[in-house]
């Protein structure tokens, strides 16, 4: 059986039915991921010994008759910025390149205790600064529909595209789980701010990032936030109430339901190939009985400049915690100021110096006002766009990349055309909606992907929109070439 | 009188007394094994999101309102940005922009007159961790060790305004913090476990201008004594290199104990610490109601006890000063008052004898062995006679040192007043005896003369015999 092609709601009842053991489901993954990873290079870690070694134990509890966690069995991969308790987490930096955290990230205790199997930790940009993986300290993975294409900026979604894992944990600052999601044809949704609880997430922009599942399907979605959503005593900006249960969300009907289609997404820059998706998804949503029309969004050029100044100010502060003096590496020096140094100009990549050294700029007496406090301004002005705009739509539609999947080496050393393209994913971290991005189709090739916006707390309706696309259309979850 | 004016202005570093820490469940315990009170959250590990424990603001605002403060009712918490080891997050969670208290004041005596020193701020912060340099500082060893123990304990800082004019009144203002934080129970304030530490910013003027001076930071002052008499060098040293047409550096100097001294410690510019919200915790918000809860918690501080003291006791205003200057102090005063209705006596006792033996032991009141009942039932002994003022005070140090109860120590040591007139008589016919010259003087109209005798009487007792008895008698057998 193939059983990497399999939906994690399937083979939860393979499980359930016992037609399958754990063990073999494993044994079926990590197979799969002996098979093409030499191409996609999704993962940093494999863990292969402690997934087997997790899956036997799940067998045998199986063997005494005990009932079994909801995600038993299921093989998941998180990125390798969300700390698992003695397995290395890198973040894809030489500075953590032998970090072994003792604890496990609140997102990913909650799936082990669902008794999901982690097979590995995935690549992505050097502490998520990036949108390809090319920024990794280590290698790039490449995307499952075109060996020459970026996968975005999260391993995690080529991974569950080619079938190396049923499901992930990514995390979003500017786009990374929606814009990987897109370019590699999966689903990626990056919750509220705070509905699921960041602690454990190696922080890059802490006001922005967020952890989020990448599925191949709707219902697989809502399985695997219904286990990481919900209050955490241990992180501030977590939701203080837990969430629904979304799998009452998947409802097959739009009708009524108002989508705004913000103007400003669709102007420029956007690639003919993706502007017909969105025309024939829009056309869809209209004949499910849906009400799509345009709305003004007037500030959105300036969110990626305000984002910019903020995830980099941010930065800058919560990446001076790797001075060598705790935790990965540390490269000897004369004094303590020397060792700070040398270990933060060998362990930090360029992009990361470079953001790094903005960030600081941004903060600095003098540029302070000038720079930071304006981003501040710029972001409450965008908050406002959203706001008006929810007075009147139930949710919007725009995009999730203006392209499809760039070419490897188009953009690596253009550090700004890198971040134009998350230039529609954005604006939404800096107010902390839901969004969602969904494949819908191929234009030359390569996935295109739908982006869904909704309220805070709303995942319900992106859940919603999500599904009844995907029950109503074929254009849902192509196939990677790489899959034959 | 000198041309110089002093201004002086203290920061204060006061830890709170709660059980966990500010962002995260670790203990707060005082001298446990290092690092052994630690999670990713207060070891800054990646990933390690705290949350604000609500105790700290709880004892935040306690001691923002005992020092006549306003209180934010919107507040949050900053990012200093710095690098050193002991900061495991190369950032300090702060209050920069928005204090949870502020423009508060205390009053202090000095001299005997009250002087208000107006306080700026206090606002939260976490602690760092502590360093233990193999060669003495950090620059001098090759391995150094951090404790993180101590790492994201809860703190407030609290800022005077410059309005400090010496070393008496820095050492005063510091006394009368302590006393109001003692009071309320939000810390320890104990400055050699280092939960209080104090910085000095000092600087010097000419009498009658009001720009101020190049001002020094003066640090590592490890006792109010340290405080006031570093300040007190620190400004002659400023006024020297003033007359000698030199200019004050600002920098920051530390204090050298063993040698009465202050020395540069570092010389450079602050560093830019660009602050800026802390983007990992919510905003403190705090309701009107909510404050006044806080305010009905607050016991009597020590000016009203003062006062309390005076008024309804009659003790002079100097004595419930010293008495109320301690929580402690003030508890075994009204402790023993309880058994013992003579204010002023019990008084007289804690400022002479308690006090004395404090001093000279360098003990805290709590250290003693004696208790306030203690002092109370000695009272009543030389109340009903049974010892005399001056064997009360031998029982007094036995009661001090050891703690046994005062009718005790009397019996196992013999101490009773012989007040009995058939057991005075024989020594008193053997005095007189002995005496002939002070009993003619007495007889002849020298009054006095029959203090010699008493005292003779008391020797020949070691003391036991009840003076007043013997003075009676004496008077009686010489025929007035
Ligand atoms: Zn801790």
């Amino acid at each position: 059986m193939q059983l990497h092609t399999l939906l994690v709601h399937e083979l939860s009842e393979l499980m359930e039915k016992k037609e399958v053991s754990c063990e073999e489901l494993t044994r079926d993954y990590l197979q799969r991921i002996g098979q093409v990873e030499d191409k996609i290079k999704a993962f940093l870690t494999v863990t292969k010994e402690e997934a087997l070694a997790q899956a036997r134990a799940m067998d045998e509890q199986r063997a005494r008759g005990e009932a079994l966690p909801p995600l038993a069995g299921i093989p998941m991969a998180i990125n390798d910025n969300i700390c698992t308790q003695g397995i290395k987490t890198t973040c894809a930096s030489q500075i953590l390149y032998n970090f072994i955290p003792p604890y496990d990230a609140t997102a990913a205790a909650r799936l082990k205790n669902a008794g999901a199997i982690l097979v590995g930790k995935c690549n992505l940009d050097e502490f998520a600064m990036g949108s390809s993986t090319e920024h990794s300290a280590f290698y790039s993975t490449q995307n499952p529909f075109d060996p020459e294409a970026v996968p975005g900026g999260s391993g995690a979604a080529a991974a569950v595209a080619v079938g190396e894992a049923a499901f992930a944990l990514g995390s979003d600052t500017g786009g990374s789980i929606r814009q990987s999601a897109a370019f590699c044809g999966v689903i990626g949704l990056k919750p509220t701010y705070g509905c699921v609880p960041r602690y454990g997430l190696i922080s890059y922009a802490s006001s922005l990032d967020q952890i989020g599942p990448i599925t191949r399907d709707i219902t697989d979605l809502a399985l695997v936030l219904n286990t990481i959503a919900g209050r955490n005593a241990k992180d501030s900006t977590s939701a203080s109430v837990d969430g629904p249960d979304f799998k009452k969300s998947l409802v097959n009907s739009v009708k009524g339901l108002r989508i705004g289609l913000p103007k400003e997404y669709f102007k420029t820059g956007l690639a003919p190939g993706v502007a017909a998706k969105l025309q024939e998804a829009v056309r869809k949503l209209v004949e499910l009985g849906a009400v799509c029309e345009e709305v003004d969004m007037p500030h959105t050029e300036y969110a990626v400049p305000a984002h910019y100044i903020i995830s980099c100010a941010e930065a800058s502060s919560n990446l001076a915690r790797y001075d060598g003096v705790r935790h990965g590496l540390r490269v000897e020096a004369e004094d303590v100021l020397g060792m700070f140094k040398k270990t933060r100009i060998r362990g930090f990549g360029a992009e990361v110096q470079r953001r790094i050294m903005l960030g600081t700029h941004a903060l600095s007496t003098g540029n302070y006002e000038a720079c930071y406090m304006k981003a501040l301004k710029v972001r409450t002005l965008v908050k406002r766009d959203f706001e008006r705009a929810f007075e009147k739509f139930d949710c919007l539609l725009t995009p999730t990349s203006p392209t499809t999947a760039f070419k490897i080496g188009a953009k690596a050393e253009d550090s700004l055309a890198m971040y134009q393209s998350e230039v529609f994913t954005i604006p939404v971290n800096l107010v902390g909606v839901p969004a969602m991005s969904l494949p819908f189709g191929i234009a030359e090739g390569l996935p295109v992907g739908l982006q869904l916006i909704a309220r805070h707390f709303d995942e319900g309706t992106l859940l919603r929109v999500g599904y009844t696309l995907e029950q109503n259309t074929s254009e849902i979850r192509p196939k990677p070439g790489l899959s034959r | 009188m000198s041309r110089y004016e002093a201004v002086i202005g203290l920061e204060v570093h006061v830890e709170l007394k709660t059980d966990t820490k500010l962002f995260c469940g670790c203990s707060t315990e005082f001298g446990q094994e290092p690092n052994t009170q630690v999670c990713p959250v207060c070891l800054g590990l990646p990933g390690g999101t705290g949350v604000l424990n609500k105790k700290v603001v709880e004892l935040a605002t306690k001691a923002g309102l005992a020092l006549n403060c306003a209180i934010g009712t919107y507040t949050w918490f900053d990012r200093k940005n710095y690098y050193y080891p002991d900061l495991p997050k190369g950032f300090q969670i702060s209050q920069v922009f928005r204090p949870i208290a502020y423009k508060g004041y205390l009053d202090i005596d000095v001299d005997g007159r009250t002087k208000r020193i107006n306080i700026t701020r206090a606002h939260i912060e976490e602690d760092p961790g502590k360093l233990a340099h193999a060669g003495g500082s950090i620059a001098a060893s090759h391995t150094s060790y951090v404790d993180y123990n101590r790492s994201g304990m809860p703190l407030i800082e609290i800022v005077s305004e410059p309005e400090i004019r010496s070393g008496d009144e820095a050492k005063a203002y510091l006394e009368k913090l302590k006393a109001i934080l003692e009071y309320t129970g939000v810390s320890d304030v104990k400055m050699e476990q280092g939960s209080l530490r104090c910085d000095a910013n000092v600087s010097v003027r000419p009498v009658g201008t009001t720009t101020l001076g190049t001002r020094t930071e003066i640090k590592n002052m490890n006792s109010f004594r340290a405080v006031q008499q570093a300040i007190e060098y620190e400004v002659d040293r400023q006024i020297d290199v003033l007359e000698d047409g030199e200019r004050v550096i600002q920098e920051t100097r530390g204090w050298v104990e063993n040698k009465g001294i202050t020395i540069t410690m570092r010389n450079k510019e602050n560093p830019d610490y660009r602050c800026f919200i802390e983007p990992e915790l919510d905003p403190i918000e705090l309701t009107a109601e909510w404050i006044e809860g806080v305010r009905a918690t607050i016991p009597e501080l020590p000016d009203a006890r003062r006062k309390r003291l005076v008024a309804e006791h009659g003790l002079p205003d100097y004595d419930a000063g010293v008495i109320t200057s301690s929580l402690a102090l003030a508890e075994f005063f009204d402790a023993a008052l309880q058994k013992y209705p003579d204010a002023k006596t019990i008084s007289n006792w804690i400022m002479g004898e308690l006090l004395r033996l404090l001093n000279a032991r360098n003990m805290e009141l709590n250290e003693a062995k004696i208790t306030p009942d203690g002092l109370a039932s000695l009272l009543q002994l030389i109340e009903k006679g049974s010892i005399s003022h001056k064997i009360g005070k031998e029982v007094f140090e036995t009661m001090f040192e050891e703690g046994q109860e005062p009718e005790q120590i009397v019996k196992e040591k013999g101490l009773s007043q012989i007040s009995d007139e058939g057991q005075l008589a024989r020594i008193i016919e053997e005095v007189i005896a002995k005496n002939p010259k002070s009993v003619a003087d007495f007889q002849s109209g020298k009054k006095q003369a029959i203090g010699f005798l008493v005292g003779q009487v008391m020797k020949a007792t070691k003391g036991q015999a009840n003076p007043g008895v013997v003075n009676t008698m004496l008077q009686e057998k010489l025929g007035k």
